[in-house]
């Protein structure tokens, strides 16, 4: 789907969401009872930078500030994080992190933050970006990756074939949705056949905010081990406390 | 992978009173050895997963020397190999064993 | 068979510990108080990465990961080390689980402080999707910690630095501290290469790197809080000064964040290398920063520091 279309569905009630030419998205758009949605996001599988990282951070405080009550909608279609000396030099990581860090906040004052992955992400872009949401989403074509696999064949010194062949057993290595989907990162890939605004409704009302991330990934199979692990090591952690 | 396991007679309990011990870390050239004091005093097992295959008679060599030098009664000692040369298996195994020898905190 | 190993937690031994050599046990057990430290999930558990077999490669037992509790200064404090020798200190599924239990515990704990000795290169590839995830789900329970008021201390200076996803974590800590040899950065020198070209960043020119993204640009920039000598002593001093005043997390702080770093954007946008930014920041030789012993380093900071107010 392209934006347009993701927009026109989305949001019935009409929008003012634009794209400016770093592919930065901005907008506000009406949702069911009269509620006003906030939207940023990356557009056009643009990488995110210094520049960037901090204009979509300035953007979610003052919607802090504001005290918006309504959803905060994440829309990503992005490169990695910018690849670059600069970029680097000046302290990506911060920046980076620093957004991640508003989209939290805002979750906690009371914006649901919702992450919608439409097209690409990769890396920090999407640990900053679709990954900091309190739940994220997908469409169907979506194409999510930590690293592409002829980049993860020359770190790992394996031929790409093997890799692909690898690939077919486990979930738990390779690029792409239905990958992502199973370690319990998406949500649900929605169906972009039905309209998106119902969805989105419906998503609403039903997240409870905690991160339930591992425990999904249990259960579609693609994390086999890290709730049970996350969770002995809180209780080892709560029983000393309790034992001192 | 693969696994190797020696189980030999020790002549001489361990000393100390630790419950385990562990020395090493796995990287390119080096190993892990966990040691825990669980077996029978006259016992000492040695397991060892290696991503080096075909080194059986080099571990053999190198497990029945050390078992012969040092108080290993009651020891299991656990390995997890990156392809260490038979003197840094010898030096972690030695420095393991000392280690576990020391009483508890 | 002399002196002990660095790998051999004798914590009588205690401060004069090589940071960058020791294994993360080895910093934990000295960095805390003596014989304080109780691990969870420990090596005897056997808790394994499950994905390794694929790839035909050795496993460890900790997977690379030490979490646990114990006293800093005489108050309970909840740990975590990573081992940058295995596997690059790199985020495996359990590896980054353990972190996250040790998090999502504080809130319940609520001890005095977290502190997180970091030592990664990012993402392990060999189970990408599982590293990445667990970084978000870390980020996540790790701001839950500080919003409830447990400060959370990052600690850089390993063989491995922190890359990646780690870099993406210690911004979201309460108070960082870096030594000379902590470099931080999102993408590594070589990807930066591989990417983008030698023109843009030759990954063998090891004073580049160390310029661009070690300890001492990035305590100049504010990108840490607090410098460290290559000691366990110097960290535990530094680490110690920040619990006196860590950052908050909430509205106020994130628009201070805001500002520093918009304010940082518009001073050094334009700069081309780190000795561009030291010397608008006003350092007298900024060519001779990389060289500056630990004190005169911290004398420039103070300087630099005060003289714009921040």
């Amino acid at each position: 789907m392209t934006l347009d279309a993701i927009l026109a569905s989305l949001f019935p009630g009409g929008h003012s969401v634009t794209t400016d030419d770093r592919g930065l998205i901005f907008g506000t758009a009406s949702i069911n009872g009269g509620r006003t949605a906030n939207v940023i996001g990356v557009a056009n599988r643009s990488p995110l930078g210094i520049d960037e990282a901090a204009s979509l951070s300035r953007r979610v405080l003052e919607l802090v500030e504001s005290k918006a009550d309504g959803p905060l909608i994440v829309l990503v279609d992005s490169d990695s994080q910018r690849m670059s000396k600069r970029d680097e030099l000046l302290g990506l990581s911060q920046y980076l992190s620093h957004l991640a860090q508003c989209l939290q906040l805002a979750d906690r004052g009371g914006q649901r933050t919702v992450g919608i992955l439409y097209g690409h992400t990769a890396a920090g872009a999407f640990i900053a970006t679709a990954l900091a949401t309190s739940v994220l989403v997908a469409l169907p074509g979506a194409e999510p990756e930590v690293m592409d696999l002829p980049s993860m064949a020359r770190v790992t010194k394996l031929p790409l074939d093997v890799l692909k062949e690898k690939a077919k057993s486990t979930p738990v290595f390779a690029p792409g949705l239905d990958n992502l989907a199973k370690t319990g990162a998406v949500h649900a890939v929605w169906d972009a056949k039905k309209p998106l605004a119902q969805q989105l409704a419906a998503l609403l009302a039903s997240v409870s905010g905690g991160d339930e991330r591992d425990r999904l990934g249990r259960e579609r199979g693609g994390r086999p081990k890290a709730a049970e692990v996350a969770a002995k090591v809180a209780e080892a952690a709560a029983r000393a406390s309790a034992g001192a | 992978m693969e696994t190797l396991t020696f189980a030999r007679k020790a002549t001489t309990p361990a000393g100390g009173s630790k419950p385990m011990a562990i020395v090493g870390v796995v990287a390119s050239g080096n190993l892990e050895v966990l040691v825990e004091r669980v077996l029978g005093t006259d016992e000492c097992r040695i397991e060892i997963a290696t991503a080096a295959l075909g080194f059986g008679d080099v571990w053999a060599a190198v497990v029945d020397d050390f078992v012969s030098r040092s108080a290993t009664g009651g020891l299991r000692f656990s390995i997890n190999d990156g392809g260490a040369r038979p003197d840094t298996v010898a030096l972690r195994l030695a420095q393991g064993a000392r280690l576990i020898a020391e009483d508890a905190v | 068979m002399s002196a002990p190993h660095p790998d051999i937690p004798h914590v009588a031994e205690a401060r004069n510990v090589d940071w960058y050599e020791a294994s993360a046990r080895h910093r934990l057990t000295t960095l805390l108080d003596h014989g304080s430290f109780i691990e969870f999930m420990g090596p005897t558990e056997r808790v394994v990465s499950p994905h390794l077999d694929l790839f035909d490669l050795p496993k460890q037992f900790d997977d690379g990961m030490v979490v646990g509790r114990g006293q800093f200064d005489g108050k309970p404090v909840l740990a975590a080390a990573q081992e940058g020798r295995f596997m690059g200190g790199a985020f495996g599924e359990v590896h980054g689980a353990k972190l996250v239990g040790l998090l999502r515990a504080a809130l319940d704990v609520k001890p005095d402080a977290v502190l997180v000795l970091f030592d990664t290169g990012g993402v392990r590839l060999q189970e990408a999707n599982a590293g990445e995830l667990a970084i978000a789900e870390i980020m996540r329970a790790l701001l839950d910690a500080r919003a409830v008021g447990v400060p959370v201390i990052g600690l850089i200076g390993g063989r491995a630095g922190c890359y990646g996803g780690g870099g993406l974590i210690s911004g979201c800590c309460s108070g960082l501290v870096v030594s000379e040899q902590g470099r931080i950065s999102v993408s590594g020198p070589e990807v930066i290469e591989t990417n983008r070209g030698v023109e843009e960043f030759d990954s063998r020119d090891r004073a580049l790197v160390w310029r661009t993204m070690g300890g001492k640009n990035r305590r100049l920039l504010g990108v840490a809080d607090a410098y460290a000598d290559d000691d366990v002593e110097s960290f535990r001093a530094a680490t110690l000064e920040l619990l006196a005043s860590p950052r908050a997390f909430d509205l106020d702080a994130l628009k201070a964040r805001q500002h520093m770093l918009e304010s940082r954007l518009a001073r050094f946008g334009d700069c081309s290398d780190a000795i561009d930014v030291w010397a608008k920041m006003g350092a007298e030789q900024p060519t001779g920063v990389p060289d500056l012993p630990a004190d005169a380093f911290q004398a420039l900071v103070a300087r630099i520091a005060k003289e714009h107010g921040a």
